[in-house]
């Protein structure tokens, strides 16, 4: 049983995907998902433990040897991110089942845990798959089951922002298929590290070069980092809750780990940022989106609007620490990719439980919401505080791991733009908190309860994580930089 | 005659340039699926290619024969065409909803009216 662990972690959710569509009864497909998310969270966390004591795992699907076969390989990175992905799935899912029923039509209920599985199941794949077409195809099934998952918003811009995203999640997979392509071509391999292996005895051609460059810039497409961004807000503002939280806690998460793979495992360090000037770009695109970003989030009416360009400023900073290219900075990537998952995913949950209750994420709407909804306010403001990387918050470590590494590499100029970013934070939940606490409620006001022990439960694990780990970081800095030793080839 | 025996590659370079320009420069909806269509296809055509050999025959084991063409890149492209196909019938299936809600499938015309609402 143990041995098949790789395997079961990509299958357990692609059977249930089929299982919710045939039991149709909503209830019974809320129930074989939550069976899904939960047995993925325990696997993962098998295989993490695995990995630390064992080293690398290396599965061959129907027991083709690799490199003919399709390999899943896992070692501490992907360990890492496969416990990112399945613990938000397992907090989610729980989450759902309120949220669900409240936004869409009771019918299409059991629609919704099918391409929500199927979504798990790619981000999974994608993040556990040793074989680069492989991974293609994985970042298929999550993209296209995230399209359908966005389009299920009741606004009608969910429509077009699910088609904006769709055209251009499909130019992005695209230019990834001409880039594994090209690689193929150079080198015959489509396993990663066999890929690696060979890479590493050719010179520099023409073809690498062009592979290198479709494959950054369409895996920079998925993970949204400026100026590739456009289809991300809308696709968050428009989403029906559960679907932004889900998505914007794992979807660019996964992808970033995928620039990762491909950057430092299948292409050296010495060609990504040596050969090519891809350093000195992605600072400097980095640093563009968190200001840019945040910028924009300061003047959103729209709570969820606002948070997603937040999170194209946070992706900023994990690229940020990729581009310093040193332990500290790559760790402190990792980090961030961890705690960000945790306070937006937070966060977007506590979006849910207002829409539920007030039916709105407008912040005009939210005047002394503070007082009406006090627990699920006190999780948003915590977790705003560690967007803007308060002391004893996630927020901090991966902010405090960011400016070692730039100091490591003698950019002190970056380290200073990350604080001064911070304050834009500051300003971005202070038009929040200010709205909630200190200005009264209006008039005519209903009287309303916070929100179902349900929602409000796993809106609160996410966020006391981020507390927890804030405090105590033994498992997510030594996995970090353990993960990030492996990637520079130093451990 | 190094130009005309890359023939297949400069059909894929036309093709890929041409699909991109429909998706970015025509707001009809229906068109942008169409131009993503050409551009992934042009993509199919490349694997294709670059997994003939000259002179190679189809790779089954026979007497007399020693040069084989690679069949993996026609097993990959067959996944990639079903993947194509999948995103075009969502994208299609899309363009019906959003014709629905808005009546229009002009990008233009749809973004008047979101700026109206």
């Amino acid at each position: 049983m143990t041995e098949h662990l790789a395997a079961l972690q990509v299958v357990i959710p692609l059977i249930c995907a089929p299982l919710c569509m045939l039991v149709r009864y909503r209830d019974w497909s809320w129930i074989v998902a939550l069976f899904g998310s939960w047995s993925c969270l325990v696997i993962s966390w098998l295989l993490l433990q695995q990995v630390m004591t064992g080293g690398i795992i290396s599965y061959h699907m129907g027991d083709w040897a690799p490199p003919l076969g399709i390999e899943y390989r896992v070692d501490t990175v992907n360990a890492f991110v496969l416990l990112i992905v399945s613990a938000i799935g397992a907090v989610v899912t729980p989450y759902a089942r309120e949220s669900v029923r409240a936004e869409f039509g009771v019918n299409r209920v059991y629609l919704f845990y099918t391409s929500y599985m199927l979504c798990f199941c790619g981000l999974l794949g994608v993040t556990i798959t040793g074989d680069a077409f492989n991974l293609f195809v994985f970042l298929e099934i999550s993209s296209l089951s995230s399209y359908v998952l966005i389009a299920m918003g009741k606004d009608r811009r969910a429509l077009t922002a699910a088609y904006q995203y769709l055209v251009l999640g499909t130019i992005g997979a695209t230019f990834i298929v001409i880039g594994i392509g090209l690689l193929f071509a150079e080198t015959g391999t489509l396993n990663m590290a066999d890929l690696a292996e060979r890479l590493a005895d050719k010179p520099l051609s023409r073809t690498i070069g062009a592979a290198f460059g479709f494959l950054v810039v369409g895996i920079s497409l998925k993970l949204a980092l400026f100026p590739l961004h456009l289809w991300l807000p809308n696709a968050y503002t428009y989403a029906p809750s559960v679907v932004s939280a889900f998505l914007a806690a794992t979807a660019t998460k996964v992808a970033v780990y995928v620039l990762l793979r491909f950057l430092f495992t299948i292409f050296d360090v010495k060609l990504s940022f040596g050969v090519m000037p891809l350093d000195s770009i992605l600072l400097v695109l980095a640093v563009i989106a968190m200001f840019a970003a945040s910028a924009v989030a300061i003047f959103q009416p729209n709570l969820k609007r606002m948070l997603a360009y937040s999170s194209v400023a946070q992706i900023g900073y994990m690229i940020l620490g990729i581009s310093f290219a040193n332990v500290n900075g790559v760790a402190a990537g990792i980090l961030h990719l961890f705690n960000h998952a945790l306070m937006k995913g937070g966060m977007f949950l506590a979006l849910g439980c207002f829409f539920y209750r007030i039916a709105s994420v407008n912040l005009d709407d939210m005047a002394g919401i503070g007082r009406r909804m006090p627990w699920t306010m006190a999780a948003f403001v915590v977790g705003g505080l560690g967007l803007i990387g308060v002391p004893l918050t996630v927020g901090f470590i991966s902010k405090w791991y960011l400016v070692l590494g730039a100091f490591e590499r003698g950019w002190w100029f970056a380290a200073a733009l990350v604080l001064l970013c911070s304050l834009l934070a500051v300003v971005y939940i202070w038009r929040v908190v200010e709205v909630a606490y200190l200005k009264p409620a209006p008039e005519n006001a209903p009287d309303i309860e916070d929100a179902p022990p349900s929602m409000l439960i796993p809106t609160w694990i996410l966020i006391g994580a981020s507390i927890y780990y804030g405090i105590n970081t033994d498992l997510t800095v030594g996995a970090a930089k353990l993960a990030a030793q492996q990637l520079l080839g130093a451990g | 005659m190094a130009a005309v025996g890359l023939y297949n590659y400069w059909i894929v370079v036309f093709l890929m340039m041409a699909g991109f320009y429909i998706v970015i420069a025509h707001d009809n909806l229906v068109k942008k699926i169409v131009g993503l269509n050409v551009f992934q296809a042009s993509v199919f055509v490349m694997y294709i290619t670059f997994g003939k050999i000259q002179g190679g025959t189809a790779p089954i084991i026979a007497e007399g024969i020693t040069t084989y063409s690679n069949p993996l890149p026609h097993v990959l492209i067959l996944t990639a065409i079903v993947v194509g196909v999948a995103t075009t019938a969502l994208g299609l299936a899309l363009v019906v909803r959003i014709n629905e809600a808005y009546g229009t499938i002009e990008e233009d015309e749809i973004h008047v009216q979101d700026e109206e609402s």
